[in-house]
């Protein structure tokens, strides 16, 4: 028999790919907005060159947002929810596992699709290369902190935009960090090394203690 | 809500009965833990385990992914509900053949009627063995032969030294089960 953990992820990954949307959608999202950003700017390759990775890093952040309040959604109204909390495994492990299973399916597909996008952002090698290694470390702290959004707002019915409200300012300090490490990755003043490890630690410290939040929001859904 | 108080031991029921708003299914999520207790406590005698890692709660929702296979579903449940300290598990296979439905078992459980739904989530009982039941409606949508069914499986149960609550306006099939009326009128 499989732990409970493993079979929780393998349930989660069956149902993303099968219902589909959240992976494709994501990368789709990103793909529009990077093609008509370089319309919007004109013609200055240097410019856009300068501006490539912050387009990428909202762009990914903007994509990851849109599937997020389901994470708790179908679980809360299937009664799922009411089962998970009735195993033997603490609930906390439980979201963490199932952000896991989120950022898999749809994370992922996003760094890994990201950095050849940003051809289209006239982004140098180097450059690709640090916007897909920074957000493959940044991305998980923005599933984490979208969990606790996502099981605030899990029993409302049109919940993504408040979702979004209460997410997006927490989501800052990923950004600024993504973005600074995915930008001197092609030379600056500061060492890539550096704004990398300050994503690291918000993707651990994230993963630490937003899983508590959010069980504990889901915990209190029926009073 | 009144006050309530009882005690089960091996083997008993208690049909929990009222008019609709008695708050019957609160009191079954509130001994399920899903509701916290306005005041008092709810006990085990052997309190190796907590609570609601030793009883099955089946509520309104099912509880079962439409995009999933009905296998696929009731292997996740018993993986998940299972304690080590427990009984032998019936495969997904047996249990759905205890409810007359082993022949949805690669369907997707989206598919499925109202009252197949409910069988499936009735057979989560057998795939993840739970001492105590605590049964929201039961019969709800269920055919004659599935009520039948269900009451053979509580008997089941019960005969094993399991422990059944149901909250029900139909009568279930629970025989010599006490009953606790919540919400009469004065």
């Amino acid at each position: 028999m499989k732990s409970p953990l493993a079979a929780l992820f393998v349930r989660e990954f069956a149902i993303a790919r099968r219902i589909g949307g959240g992976g494709s959608m994501g990368v789709v999202f990103l793909l529009v907005l990077v093609t008509i950003v370089p319309f919007a700017i004109g013609p200055d390759l240097n410019l856009l060159r300068r501006i490539g990775p912050a387009i990428l890093w909202i762009a990914a952040l903007l994509a990851m947002l849109l599937g997020l309040d389901r994470l708790f959604q179908a679980d809360f109204e299937d009664g799922s929810l009411d089962q998970l909390q009735l195993g033997a495994t603490p609930l906390e492990f439980v979201v963490f596992v199932k952000c896991l299973a989120h950022w898999a399916t749809t994370a992922l597909p996003l760094v890994v699709a990201a950095p050849l996008f940003g051809v289209l952002m006239a982004q140098e090698a180097a450059s690709m290369l640090g916007i897909g290694v920074s957000l493959l470390v940044g991305t998980p702290a923005l599933t984490f902190i979208g969990a606790v959004g996502a099981a605030a707002t899990v029993s409302l019915r049109r919940g993504g935009l408040l979702m979004a409200l209460l997410v997006l300012p927490l989501c800052v300090p990923a950004l600024i960090f993504g973005v600074s490490a995915a930008t001197a990755a092609s030379g600056g003043t500061i060492p890539f090394a550096t704004p990398l490890a300050i994503l690291a630690a918000l993707t651990l410290a994230s993963g630490a203690l937003c899983p508590f939040a959010a069980a504990a929001l889901l915990r209190r859904l029926g009073e | 809500m009144e006050a309530v108080d009882f005690a089960l031991s091996d083997g008993q029921a208690l049909i929990l009965s009222g008019p609709n708003g008695a708050g019957k299914s609160t009191l079954l999520r509130a001994i399920a833990g899903l509701l916290p207790l306005a005041a008092g406590r709810l006990t085990l005698d052997d309190d190796s385990e907590e609570i609601a890692a030793s009883l099955h709660y089946i509520g309104h929702a099912e509880g079962m992914k439409p995009a999933l296979t009905v296998r696929e579903n009731l292997d996740f449940w018993s993986s998940f509900l299972s304690r080590e300290s427990a009984a032998a598990a019936l495969a997904p296979q047996d249990a759905l053949t205890a409810f007359g439905l082993a022949h949805v078992i690669d369907i997707p459980a989206g598919y499925l009627s109202a009252g197949q739904k409910r069988r499936i989530a009735l057979a989560r009982l057998l795939v993840a063995p739970r001492p105590i039941w605590l049964l929201d409606e039961p019969t709800t949508a269920l055919d004659v032969r599935a009520q039948a069914a269900l009451a053979a499986v509580m008997a089941r149960h019960r005969a094993g030294g399991g422990i059944v609550l149901a909250a029900t306006h139909s009568p279930v099939g629970l025989e010599n089960a006490g009953e606790l009326k919540l919400g009469t009128v004065a």
